[in-house]
């Protein structure tokens, strides 16, 4: 049944997400290829719809990929799952959390897993680039003609987009919500004005 | 306080916090100290970094770690669940309603050139989350490694990010097994990863 597989598949999502949101993302990705609920185009929407939308990024992608599989019940079942591993896990541990934090054990543990996830994010970054910054995908061809034919593999305007909010972002600490309006402005002129991509 | 006020009043200030916590988990941290914090007083500002502690080392949602911790906190374990329902309400809410919408309004060109512009934008976000998270969580040259090696796996070589996290956790399990004096430089290191509010 579609609703008990959605419950099954965002209860592991939830299980393994250490670091938040961004992290989860290659993990949703990898469920999605492997059921071929929906394209990475539209699994890409769904990031930015999340991403401006108040509240978890879980539970937001959950919610929407959920009601894209299987309508209202299909995003109910996966917004349940996303969150049942922290409800249960936050009730069972946090009574003995600060005695079993300080272990060495422990410490080592997430000595190993910490970097994994900041590399989660990485992989990330490169999925939602693979649909925008690059043209094909991010391929070997890619790396043989980015020097020589940059206009082939490399998508212009997405490249600008990039950079600009980048700078925003980092140097000038403007809210993301604003540099996300203001990049989906953008996308609306570029395709007004500019009419070859 | 009567219990049954109480809860109503745990679920509608969880509720208002889910509304506004634009950008997720973190981002929530000053609505809660806000909220929970100056106004309800119903935990201190040191409880906060003790928040964060549990909620980054438990899987799941960080927004939904922290709710249901500080629930519990306050009023056990109804009152997790009522912070849990109260937080993610409001996303849930507000995708479905989008995601009802979307599927009429995604084909529009407007709204697929809207997306387009974010795209690149949100490649900005994460890449800074990343760099961000990266900072705390890799310390030395073996961390570097060791989330380079994860984002060439799981974006070149489609890697699942659960055998990741996995091999992340095995890895660090080994330092300690095998390294004795490698694991007391790191546990020395230990530092101050929580004062990030």
């Amino acid at each position: 049944m579609i609703y008990l597989k959605l419950l099954f598949v965002f209860l592991k999502i939830g299980l393994f997400s250490f670091g938040g949101g961004y992290a989860m993302i290659p993990l949703i990705q990898n469920e999605i290829d492997a059921n071929g609920w929906m394209s990475p185009a539209e699994f890409v929407d769904i990031i930015s719809i999340a991403e401006m939308t108040p509240g978890p990024i879980a539970v937001n992608s959950a919610t929407f990929v959920g009601y894209k599989v299987a309508g209202f019940l299909g995003s109910l079942s996966s917004t349940i799952g996303v969150s049942l591993p922290s409800l249960i896990l936050i009730l069972a541990v946090s009574r003995f959390f600060f005695k079993y934090q300080e272990t060495p054990l422990n410490a080592m543990i997430f000595y190993g897993v910490r970097p994994v996830i900041a590399g989660l994010i990485g992989s990330a970054a490169i999925f939602v680039a693979k649909t925008s910054i690059f043209k094909n995908g991010l391929t070997v061809e890619v790396f043989n003609s980015v020097i020589s034919k940059p206009a082939n593999v490399l998508d212009f305007w997405g490249i600008i987009i990039f950079v600009v909010s980048f700078l925003a972002l980092a140097k000038f600490r403007v809210h993301p919500t604003l540099i996300i309006a203001g990049a989906g402005i953008a996308g609306i002129l570029v395709n007004t004005f500019v009419p070859v991509r | 306080m009567n219990v049954r006020i109480k809860l109503k009043d745990i679920f509608f200030t969880f509720f208002k916090i889910g509304l506004f916590a634009f950008g997720g988990g973190y981002a929530m941290i000053p609505l809660i100290e806000r909220e929970i914090v100056d106004k309800k007083k119903w935990i201190k500002k040191e409880d906060i970094s003790d928040i964060i502690a549990v909620s980054e080392s438990v899987p799941g949602a960080i927004a939904i770690n922290s709710s249901t911790f500080i629930g519990y906190k306050i009023s056990g374990r109804i009152g997790a669940i009522t912070a849990a329902a109260g937080i993610i309400l409001p996303s849930f809410i507000i995708i479905l309603a989008i995601a009802m919408g979307f599927s009429q309004f995604g084909n529009n060109p407007f709204v697929q050139a809207f997306f387009a512009g974010i795209r690149p934008a949100i490649v900005a976000l994460i890449v800074i989350a990343a760099i961000n998270i990266g900072k705390t969580a890799i310390k030395d040259r073996i961390g570097m490694v060791v989330a380079f090696i994860t984002v060439v796996a799981v974006s070149f070589f489609r890697v699942h990010a659960i055998f990741a996290i996995l091999s992340g956790a095995l890895f660090g399990f080994l330092v300690y097994r095998l390294w004795p004096s490698k694991v007391k430089i790191i546990l020395e290191k230990k530092d101050d990863r929580h004062d990030l509010s």
